[in-house]
């Protein structure tokens, strides 16, 4: 079972048809009680930062994160990527779950190459390039198109936890990942059928991170079309 | 790289796809379901159903056909047409679409712009601007209700306003060159796209194939939205792709 958290920033409903696709049970919820029950859990969020941290301080949803996360899987989507660092500088400098190094900052606008200006948001189909191609989110992928909206990014003085990059004037990290924690900040439920391979790789490697794994539960993999 | 979008336009009337005909070999190619899979399917890198509908139920039954094409489908889209309060916002957006766009409402109540961007963040407002060339006064004019009201905004000076209030996208529709099948508007697009720091989709004018790759090199637009070449099959957006990367366009 996944667990969408629902904190009240954007639109569950793509994000939930996607796993219906794929033949994943799941169950949105706020409650940590019931979000505790689920074997790995998705952070959604489509917003600004400062919003989404204050909802999620409003339940509590920090310190279970927290804890979630030193047992089980998590993946954050957008903005829900941004809020696993350390801060961001939108609005006013805020204070994110820090569960990965590095700060949440906005494009420029201007060009640090060639110093033309160039449009934020950053929207639409941009290419990956695989920096951690043995990552099991990126397992059987080939690098391809994924689709963006965002406006800030995420600098990070680790480059180990940069599993895949694009670019747009700046190198910007597309998917990171620190043990079992995973974040896109590209949408995979809009990404095609390459951001739906990704989802599934990230369910087979929640199914997969169950102690005892059941053989039954992998079902995921057959089901998946 | 980030890739120039082709963007198929259905346009939806009381729920069903008008225009789709000569999609023979589709079982219903009035069902909206079935002809955003048929362009994800070709290529599509986003779509816009435009809502023709002229009673108030016709327009209900669009958060209806939202909700049935997000059920299905894994690529982004717009929806425009009869949109007059945060209320019907919410209600597409919650319903699955990803963008909304606005363009008479957006005229008559600019804060409509502002209060959507807020809710949802500017990324999901698209403003949708129709322009004329008006010889008199020598500049793009535009117009609202489908174009049958002239305003007093000069295109470029709106869709610089829209973006200020909040509007993170453009879909700029030439009136002179919509149904002539004769190229893109590429002066107005051009300078539009240079006015604002948001992407600008082109609309209106697409024929052969050169003028895609124009609208993008020459034009400077982002992204290119078509209906009646897709829908009546005089190309397909495989084709239009195919040319686009010969020509050296970045294209998904």
């Amino acid at each position: 079972m996944i667990g969408i958290l629902d904190y009240g920033m954007g639109n569950l409903y793509s994000l939930s048809q996607a796993l219906k696709r794929l033949g994943q049970p799941y169950i949105i919820s706020d409650d940590p009680e019931k979000l505790d029950q689920t074997d790995g859990l998705i952070l959604p969020g489509v917003g600004a930062f400062k919003d989404a941290m204050a909802a999620l301080n409003k339940k509590n949803h920090v310190s279970f994160l927290s804890r979630y996360i030193q047992k089980k899987p998590l993946l954050g989507i957008c903005l829900g990527m941004q809020l696993l660092f350390e801060e961001s500088e939108e609005g006013e400098p805020t204070r994110g779950l820090a569960f990965l190094p590095g700060r949440v900052v906005r494009f420029s606008g201007i060009s640090p190459k060639t110093g033309e200006r160039y449009k934020v948001p950053h929207m639409g189909w941009n290419t990956l390039d695989f920096k951690k191609a043995d990552s099991p989110l990126l397992k059987g992928l080939q690098p391809d198109y994924a689709y963006f909206v965002h406006s800030y990014f995420a600098m990070t003085y680790d480059p180990s936890v940069l599993i895949a990059t694009t670019d747009y004037h700046e190198q910007v990290p597309a998917i990171v990942g620190r043990g079992r924690v995973f974040g896109t900040q590209f949408h995979p439920e809009k990404s095609g059928n390459f951001g739906q391979a990704l989802l599934k790789n990230y369910l087979l490697f929640v199914n997969g991170s169950k102690n005892p794994v059941p053989p039954a539960q992998l079902s995921v993999d057959q089901e998946g079309r | 790289m980030l890739a120039k979008r082709i963007i198929p336009c259905l346009d939806v009337k009381d729920g069903r796809v008008v225009k789709g005909k000569q999609f023979i070999h589709l079982r219903d190619a009035g069902d909206p379901v079935e002809l955003a899979m048929f362009y994800n399917e070709e290529g599509a890198d986003e779509l816009v159903f435009l809502d023709i509908s002229a009673s108030s139920e016709g327009r209900n039954t669009m958060v209806n056909v939202v909700r049935s094409v997000a059920s299905q489908l894994n690529i982004p889209f717009t929806v425009g047409g009869g949109i007059h309060s945060l209320e019907n916002i919410k209600a597409l957006l919650r319903a699955g679409a990803d963008k909304v766009s606005l363009n008479s409402s957006a005229v008559k109540t600019p804060e409509l712009i502002t209060a959507g961007s807020d809710f949802f963040g500017r990324q999901c407002i698209v403003c949708a601007i129709d322009a004329k060339f008006d010889k008199d006064s020598g500049f793009y004019r535009v117009y609202i209700h489908g174009g049958q009201k002239r305003t007093e905004w000069d295109a470029i000076e709106w869709a610089k306003k829209a973006v200020s209030l909040g509007a993170g996208e453009i879909l700029l529709t030439s009136m002179d060159r919509d149904g002539e099948k004769n190229g893109f508007e590429l002066n107005l697009t051009r300078k539009i796209s240079e006015s604002v720091d948001v992407p600008v989709i082109a609309s209106g004018g697409a024929g052969k194939l050169s003028d895609f790759s124009d609208v993008f090199i020459r034009g400077e637009a982002d992204a290119a939205l078509a209906a009646s070449v897709f829908h009546y099959k005089e190309t397909s957006v495989k084709q239009v792709k195919a040319y686009l990367k010969q020509e050296g366009v970045a294209i998904r």
